[in-house]
């Protein structure tokens, strides 16, 4: 098949699984996953040849796949729309692709496929279990997801939304595609809507990138209206860029500068920067895959992969002189979400919320990378962040099932199974999920040499250490530090030491269909990174090409090149890796309970107090707006009293007319006046219809005689 | 030959008789005869326009012949009506045949 008819064709499966599961296969669990995961699977093939074949291509920066059709008719020319895969594009299909897959796999075997049905489960619930008998004592085991193929779906639906943004060639569909994977993102955080937080955090989610989203918007029109085009390709010639970089704006921007700035905002919404960054940890509410799927591997990314596309107009104006405002503000913005999100993620207890704030961080690394210009190492760092990103949300999904386990085992039900305080000694529980969390655990601290973390943080270093951001620099290996450090908590307190409550003594590891996910993804969490290492990388650097640089680099027409290779960023990320490794260890190794940890201070457990922050400032406000301006006053008063008004006013009117017009005019005068006066007259002339024909012909006779003695005397005489 | 006026006159004659006997008596069968008369006036009238006009436009005394049959069948319904109002209401006074009056 023709390759950029095979792109064209990747979104679709998905799609058609969503609308066959919702229309005909809501029934059946069997023919709904099957369906659901055969479209990922179909999909998944699709990417692997096209990234494949993407591989073969030389100068594919130049020369990429693409191909576009007429969609909207604009007056005597049309917008089109199209394919396009680029080095960028293959490569991040390649990981979407992947993780897709995996976590359509891993969610047959969280919703516990196969289980009985729950004694009392209900739809909008998560599932409490079933009571079985066997060899004559009943237990209780996990019961199966009420709403399983609706998640499916639900899925389906997702994975057309990321691959459309993926395969786009413009801006708008990018944005479809966005959009699609916001309402997604809102269902699938929501899925559980039987619970008050869900829901909450649901609206959450879609109100606070729906500010970003305003913004991208905005931004798009401001670029259409600009270059009349929003093909990513005519975009980015060299004159276009050059007029928009020279057409000046406000605030000291060039056009250039702040539509990047406008669509970085909804990046900022989307991948959760600050200070937009509140809805992604309570996203955690809904079922792990979607928080390993959406929040940590592609919708997020999705924010980041946009910023990578819109790359050459937010550098379009970038010279000698430094970096622009609009660079700036984009890589003070990443920079510090990267510190911010990490000190939150130290006082969390949850083992999803450390992994939430983590995703945070790390997207903030990205940002903070795109603003200083380094793009390859943004990309890099956003494809292995996805993988080990993902194996992490997927492992601590194992990790809850498994204590989930324990808890139906115990039967206490006030046991929370995501507090890590609750966990401990789980490694020998469960090996797979406890070693494929290790690795991916070390591929976010960035353990040297062997992990794809390490690699992609590293080149992120590197870049703005050697093009002197010294801010940035200092700003992010503070962050990696951090991370080591919650990241060996995590670990320490989830899977060493001895277990701490009766139900992680009773966890159990999860079915194939769960663990396989984690083994797949941890193979890529760290044989990606080998793909990129540096040429100038002592002892390694040349023994394998850096494939990545050179691959994706040639996006752009223009490859910066890579910084000299220097001691002082790899010294430092050696030591932050292994220092906060460390330290997490030696800190945790021993903490019993929750009160000995000296790192739950309330400004890091309460999240800087930003929800509470941003409660105050706009929520209470928007709240009194719609109750007492909107409702009370608007609403009651100036609308309800305009309707209120109509009524009376249209009765006395009514009634005028009723009493003026209708009764004297119409009525007595028209209707009655004519009935009585045709009344009067049959009354007057029934006295001559006698009945009596002889009569009538005597009548006849004398009226004849008189009209015809008439006529005879003054007509003919 | 006789002239065209006396036909004319005796046909008038003959129609004023026929239309009293209609407007002056009761009996259905007398107003009946009355109206033979009438009817036959006319064709007195036709016949002679037609004899003293020109005699090969036969119009005239096709005309008459038609008047016969009109006026035979007239006879023959109308005597039918009145046997049969006369069965029912056993009389044959027009002014007592009321059924229809208000």
């Amino acid at each position: 098949m023709e390759t950029t008819t095979l792109i064209w064709l990747i979104p679709l499966p998905p799609v058609l699984a969503f609308f066959l599961i919702v229309l005909f296969t809501n029934k059946s669990k069997a023919l709904s996953h099957t369906i659901g995961v055969g479209a990922a699977a179909l999909s998944f093939i699709g990417s692997m040849v096209v990234f494949v074949r993407a591989l073969g291509v030389e100068h594919l920066g130049e020369h990429p796949f693409e191909s576009a059709i007429n969609w909207l008719p604009t007056g005597d020319t049309w917008f089109r729309i199209g394919v396009l895969i680029d080095p960028l594009g293959a490569a991040v299909l390649f990981f979407v692709a992947i993780t897709i897959f995996m976590i359509f796999l891993y969610s047959i075997g969280y919703h516990n496929y196969g289980q009985p049905a729950g004694d009392h489960d209900v739809k909008g619930l998560p599932p409490h279990g079933a009571t079985i008998e066997e060899h004559g004592h009943k237990h209780v085991v996990p019961s199966v997801e009420p709403m399983y193929s609706r998640f499916f779906a639900f899925l389906g639906l997702f994975a057309f939304g990321m691959y459309t943004l993926v395969v786009s060639d413009n801006l708008l569909t990018l944005f479809v595609g966005w959009e699609i994977m916001g309402l997604c993102s809102y269902l699938l955080i929501g899925f559980w809507y039987g619970k008050p937080s869900a829901r909450d955090a649901a609206v959450k989610a879609f109100m606070t990138t729906r500010i970003g989203d305003v913004f991208m918007l905005l931004g798009i029109a401001f670029l259409y209206s600009a270059t009349g085009t929003l093909t990513f390709r005519e975009i980015f010639t060299e004159e276009t860029l050059h007029r928009l970089a020279s057409t000046p704006a406000w605030f000291g921007m060039t056009a250039s500068g702040l539509i990047a700035l406008l669509l970085f905002i909804g990046t900022v919404g989307k991948s959760a920067q600050w200070p937009l960054h509140v809805w992604l940890p309570d996203a955690m509410e809904g079922p792990t895959p979607v928080s390993a799927m959406i929040h940590a591997a592609t919708m997020v990314s999705a924010g980041v992969y946009a910023v990578l596309r819109m790359f050459p107009l937010l550098t379009a104006d970038y010279g000698e002189h430094g970096l622009t405002v609009t660079m700036s503000i984009v890589a003070f913005i990443g920079a510090f979400t990267a510190l911010f999100a990490a000190t939150i993620a130290v006082a969390q207890n949850d083992i999803k919320r450390v992994l939430a704030y983590s995703t945070i961080s790390q997207l903030g690394y990205m940002i903070a990378a795109l603003g200083i210009g380094a793009y390859v190492a943004a990309a890099f760092h956003l494809i292995t962040h996805a993988f080990f990103k993902a194996l992490l949300f997927l492992g601590s999904g194992s990790v809850i099932h498994g204590m989930e386990h324990g808890v139906l085992h115990t039967g206490n039900h006030h046991v929370d199974p995501q507090d890590m305080y609750n966990m401990g000694g789980l490694r020998k529980k469960m090996p797979i999920t406890f070693w494929t969390f290790l690795i991916g655990g070390f591929a976010l601290s960035g353990f040297p040499l062997v992990t794809a973390g390490f690699w992609s943080k590293d080149e992120i270093l590197a870049d703005a250490f050697g093009h002197g951001h010294w801010a940035v620099f200092i700003t992010l290996a503070i962050a990696a530090f951090l991370t080591a450090f919650y990241t060996m908590r995590q670990i320490t307190l989830t899977f060493l030491g001895e277990p701490r409550t009766e139900e992680a003594r009773h966890a159990q590891e999860t079915p194939w269909t769960m663990t396989t996910p984690l083994i797949v993804l941890s193979f890529f969490a760290v044989t990606y990174g080998w793909v990129g290492i540096p040429e100038h990388f002592p002892l390694l650097g040349g023994l394998v090409p850096n494939w990545f640089h050179e691959f994706v680099g040639h996006t752009l027409p223009e490859v910066r090149e890579a910084p000299e290779f220097n001691w002082i960023p790899l010294l430092t990320s050696l030591v932050v890796a292994l220092g906060g490794l460390a330290l997490g260890y030696f800190t945790y190794r021993n903490v019993k309970s929750v009160s000995e940890d000296k790192f739950q201070i309330p400004l890091l457990k309460n999240k800087y107090y930003f929800d509470e922050a941003y409660n105050f400032l706009f929520v209470k406000p928007a709240y009194w707006f719609a109750e007492n301006v909107v409702y009370k006053f608007l609403d009651k008063r100036v609308i309800d009293g305009i309707l209120h008004a109509f009524g009376p006013s249209t009765q006395g009117f009514g009634s005028a007319l009723r009493n003026y017009v209708d009764l004297p005019i119409i009525n007595r005068l028209i209707g009655d006046g004519s009935a009585n006066a045709t009344y009067w007259f049959g009354g007057k002339l029934r006295v001559i219809q006698t009945g009596r024909i002889q009569q009538y012909l005597m009548l006849a006779l004398v009226t004849f005689i008189v009209i015809g003695a008439a006529l005879f005397f003054f007509v003919l005489a | 030959m006789v002239p065209l006026s006396w036909y004319l006159v005796f046909a008038a004659a003959l129609f004023s008789i026929g239309m009293f006997g209609v407007l002056s008596r009761r009996n259905a069968v007398a107003i009946l005869l009355g109206i033979e008369l009438m009817l036959n006036s006319v064709n007195i009238n036709l016949a002679a326009f037609w004899r003293y006009g020109d005699v090969r436009l036969m119009a005239g005394q096709v005309f008459a012949i038609i008047v016969f049959a009109v006026a035979a069948a007239e006879v023959a319904v109308g005597l039918a009506l009145v046997i049969s109002v006369y069965r029912s209401r056993n009389t044959v006074i027009a002014d007592e045949i009321d059924l229809m009056k208000w």
